[in-house]
């Protein structure tokens, strides 16, 4: 299925037919820079640190560093699967990292009043409770969108901004903290000997893209964002498309919360969450997918999320002063971007393959 | 709304009368020139554009192959070819916007390789397109003069500019305010600025990529009369559009293309009309013929069923349409005419759901509906086909099997997909009978020519069954093939039951489909005409100037 998604449009299918034209249809791909990208910073910090690339098993369990990464990618991944939809509408969600911090705090505040915390059902409840608080909120922003026609970033803005005090509210101003292992499991567990928050984030990036591409939801997405008034004369209900995307979007924040949260256990209204929107539109935007609206790529922002949880690691590694990880994240960006921009790819032109400086460029940003 | 229009009307007409005295001297003094002209052809005076074996590929498609063409100074030349056969493609090749696979470019002798539009509007070459691509949030002045603004030191000297830019429109016959927004004048003069603004750059070489298409007549000739003057002045205009008369009224030569190949290049005058058009289609003349005269045929066949189709009563929106009546029988064709912005476009929204009326009913069947959005208005079988296909009409990055199905899609709801299969045998049915090319269902349909874009939204919305369609300007930009293709489908269709409103700016279409024709004018519908072998355009013409006279007498005491 993510092979599906991944290769559903590669522009007009033409025949492949010598080697080299295969090659330069993979070349073309709008995911080759973001895989080399990937590819390279790992290659990288496997030179620097040789363990880094080896997985081990205890227990039953997977351990390594790429595993690590793996675990790190979900909460971005969750973030950004409904950021990619919404921005496929041309719209934006200023505030999922808000509503990870509501989640949690909802959660963990109903753990904490109840007196069995430890059992399942009740884990379960809490974080029914979370998701269902978030979808609420989803569903604030989407009225705010579609129904009001504010403009998706100031709408979304609100309750960035009010969202932290909403979670102060709800713990008090305190950092919650409880003990409930069902509900840590989610966070730190393992599933078949995979973590478990990436499990649930494969799963739920199953389940997402079956839902755009298995019904008409994910083209009628794309129509409304290259242009809305001709998908409503063609009957595209935008209005409530736009709406549910908004929700989904809501509810994927609010999972995101509470698998983030979930290993420590403790909801930091402040701190959760913080500037995780933009690491959201951000793997977005590695993925291929342009902020104008319209197409959308979700395997390329799984790639995106790899690669965003994967410089965080190779700060550590390559032991950069912490301070200066977002100049370092920058970097590699703006690298893949350059390197995917339609107008540089013109400039090389379409006849010759990657030139030995352009890939210099990566590495040297690795 | 109302009185500014009109204003602009009259403005034109006044503007006209004035244009056609020009055009009546300098057809005397042409007459003279006009023989000399012809027989040298040009060649004495060195060629200001010399294209040789130009060639562009896009993926799947070869859009041109090895094109020849020359442009002289002094002269308007005509490029001609049915969509998708490469006319905007060579302008673009020319204009630096696509790069030339293969093939020379020379520009006054000098071999050139425009890296964009700027880089070739420093050459001399300026290009007016369909679309004004100008700044309609700036004043007037601003804009003829972006880029060539008088200074006083670092600031610009806005008083200086004024005068400057009035100078140059002064120029063109255009007595506007160059210091009112461009946005505040009718297309046809924001057009005028924008070849006003090619005179600034003092172009050698001037493109109109259709210019003429969402112009009155009036409008027209007006334009014509610059482009005269333009080209007494030596400067060389390359003109596309797709009317004939207009060709044979401006062009000295044209060159023809087909399928992105060059068929010839011949002077005007000695190319007969049918023999044009056969050379544009590749098909002989009297076939195109007996399609048109089929379309004809089946047209005339009047039918007369108890129920109407739908039947709208006393339907209207303040400020867009007076409440208007109109039924439509099964299989019946009703064409709305009348001038741009007589409320045509405006009366069809309300039978589509489009905009929502504020008094009166739409029945189907004799059951009334509210028809609250064009969902709905396509579950109950009515479709639309809007005037403006790039904004209302295609979703460009989708591909073309994507734009088919999306009305379909939207019918039968998100949560079921229309079946791969069902889909494949959909789209190839109105691919292959709709003639669209080229015939790849995977290409985006923004890199297709304005035809087939227009022959892909007909099969959309061909594609949900209706059993009433909506075309509003279906054949706007598109060639006489398949003008006559789409005439010859709407009667066809009208044939099996399908009821059709057809609304267009060229009476002589709606006069060949339509059995009942209705009058708009300044946004009331006024007339219905019953078609039959006396009506002609000037039946049509003296209705809608039938409420003229208290426009101009207006204008004339203000």
């Amino acid at each position: 299925m993510s092979n599906d998604v991944l290769v559903r449009d590669t522009a007009a299918a033409r025949p492949a037919t010598t080697g080299r034209d295969r090659l330069q249809q993979v070349v073309h791909h709008r995911l080759f820079w973001p895989v080399v990208a990937l590819v390279a910073l790992l290659l990288a910090c496997g030179v620097r640190s040789p363990g880094f690339l080896s997985i081990s098993v205890q227990d039953g369990h997977l351990f390594g560093q790429i595993i690590d990464i793996l675990r790190f990618s979900a909460t971005p991944l969750l973030l950004a699967l409904g950021m990619a939809l919404v921005i496929a509408t041309g719209g934006i969600d200023l505030s999922v990292g808000a509503v990870m911090a509501i989640s949690l705090a909802v959660s963990l505040t109903y753990l904490d009043a109840s007196s069995s915390a430890g059992s399942v059902s009740t884990a379960l409840v809490a974080v029914m409770i979370g998701l269902a608080v978030a979808v609420i909120f989803g569903t604030f922003n989407g009225f705010l969108v579609s129904v009001l026609g504010i403009q998706p970033f100031i709408a979304t803005m609100i309750l960035m901004v009010a969202g932290r005090g909403i979670a102060m509210l709800i713990t008090q101003g305190q950092i919650t903290t409880v003990t409930s292992a069902p509900f840590k499991f989610i966070g730190s567990g393992f599933v078949l000997g995979i973590p478990t928050p990436v499990v649930i984030a494969a799963v739920v990036f199953v389940l997402v893209a079956l839902l755009v591409r298995k019904s008409a939801l994910g083209m009628l997405l794309e129509s409304i964002g290259i242009n809305r008034e001709a998908s409503r004369l063609a009957g595209v209900p935008s209005r409530n498309i736009t709406w549910f995307v908004y929700i989904l979007c809501g509810l994927l924040a609010g999972l995101a919360g509470i698998v983030y949260g979930a290993p420590t256990m403790a909801a930091d209204a402040n701190n959760i969450g913080l500037m995780k929107e933009m690491d959201a539109i951000m793997c977005v935007v590695l993925g291929g997918t342009t902020l104008a609206g319209g197409k959308f790529f979700l395997g390329g922002t799984v790639v995106g999320a790899l690669i965003l949880s994967t410089i965080e690691r190779a700060v550590v590694i390559f032991h950069i002063p912490s301070q200066i990880t977002p100049l370092f994240k920058a970097i590699v960006i703006i690298a893949v971007c350059v390197a995917q921009s339609p107008r540089l790819r013109e400039m090389i032109g379409s006849v010759r393959l990657p030139s030995p400086a352009a890939r210099k460029t990566v590495e040297e940003a690795v | 709304m109302g009185p500014p229009a009109q204003w602009q009307r009259l403005l034109s007409v006044v503007r006209t009368t004035r244009t056609w005295w020009q055009y009546a001297q300098r057809v005397q003094q042409r007459a003279a020139g006009k023989a000399k002209m012809s027989q040298a052809a040009a060649p004495a005076a060195s060629p200001v554009v010399e294209m040789t074996g130009i060639t562009i590929a896009f993926p799947g498609v070869k859009a041109l192959d090895g094109v020849d063409f020359t442009l002289y100074p002094g002269e308007v030349h005509a490029l001609m070819g049915e969509n998708g056969a490469g006319k905007s493609t060579l302008i673009k090749a020319l204009t630096g916007v696509y790069q030339i696979d293969s093939g020379r470019i020379l520009v006054s002798g000098v071999e050139e390789s425009f890296s964009g539009p700027n880089a070739a509007q420093k050459a001399g070459i300026s290009t007016v397109y369909q679309e004004v691509n100008l700044c309609s949030n700036l004043s007037v002045a601003e804009n003829v003069m972006l880029g060539h603004e008088p200074r006083t030191g670092p600031f610009i000297n806005w008083r200086a500019m004024r005068a400057e830019a009035a100078r140059y429109l002064e120029k063109l016959g255009l007595g506007i305010d160059p210091a009112s927004m461009l946005s505040a004048h009718s297309i046809a003069v924001q057009q005028l600025c924008a070849i006003a603004r090619s005179t600034v750059v003092e172009a050698k070489v001037l493109i109109l990529d259709e210019p003429t298409s969402s112009l009155q007549k009036a409008e027209v000739d007006e334009l014509f009369a610059v482009i005269r003057s333009l080209r007494d002045r030596g400067v060389a205009v390359l003109f596309v559009s797709h009317f004939l008369d207009q060709i044979y009224e401006i062009s000295d030569r044209l060159t023809v293309l087909r399928n992105g190949a060059l068929v010839g290049s011949y002077l005007t005058a000695e190319m007969p009309r049918f023999e044009l058009i056969s050379k544009m289609i590749g098909r002989s003349g009297e076939e195109l013929a007996s399609i048109e005269e089929g379309a004809r045929s089946v047209a005339r066949v009047s039918k007369d069923g108890d129920v109407h189709a739908l039947s709208a009563i006393g339907i209207g929106k303040s400020g867009q349409i007076q409440p208007y009546d109109l039924a439509l029988y099964p299989g019946e064709i009703v064409g709305l005419a009348g001038l741009l912005g007589s409320g045509r476009t405006e009366a069809a929204r309300l039978l589509v759901g489009a905009d929502k009326p504020d008094h009166g009913e739409v029945q189907l069947d004799g059951r009334t509906v509210k028809l609250s959005d064009p969902l709905v208005a396509l579950k109950h079988g009515i479709a639309y086909s809007s005037e403006d296909r790039k904004k209302e009409g295609i979703i460009g990055d989708l591909t073309v099997r994507e734009n088919i199905a999306l009305a379909v899609q939207t019918i039968r709801g998100m949560w079921r997909p229309v079946p791969r299969r069902e889909l494949d045998a959909l789209v190839e049915k109105y691919m292959t009978a709709l003639n669209i090319y080229p015939a790849n269902p995977n290409m985006l349909i923004k890199n297709l020519s304005g035809g087939n874009q227009q022959k892909v939204l007909l099969a959309r919305w061909l594609a949900t069954a209706p059993r009433i369609l909506v075309l509003d300007e279906p054949t706007r930009g598109i060639d006489v093939g398949a003008k006559a293709e789409i005439q010859k489908l709407v009667a066809d269709l009208a044939g099996e039951g399908m009821s059709v409103v057809f609304i267009s700016s060229e009476f002589e279409e709606v006069l060949r489909v339509s059995q009942r024709i209705e009058i708009l004018r300044d946004r009331v519908l006024v007339e219905q005409i019953q078609n039959g072998p006396d009506v002609t355009t000037d039946t049509i013409l003296a209705s809608i100037a039938a409420g003229h006279s208290i426009t101009e007498t207006e204008g004339s005491a203000a």
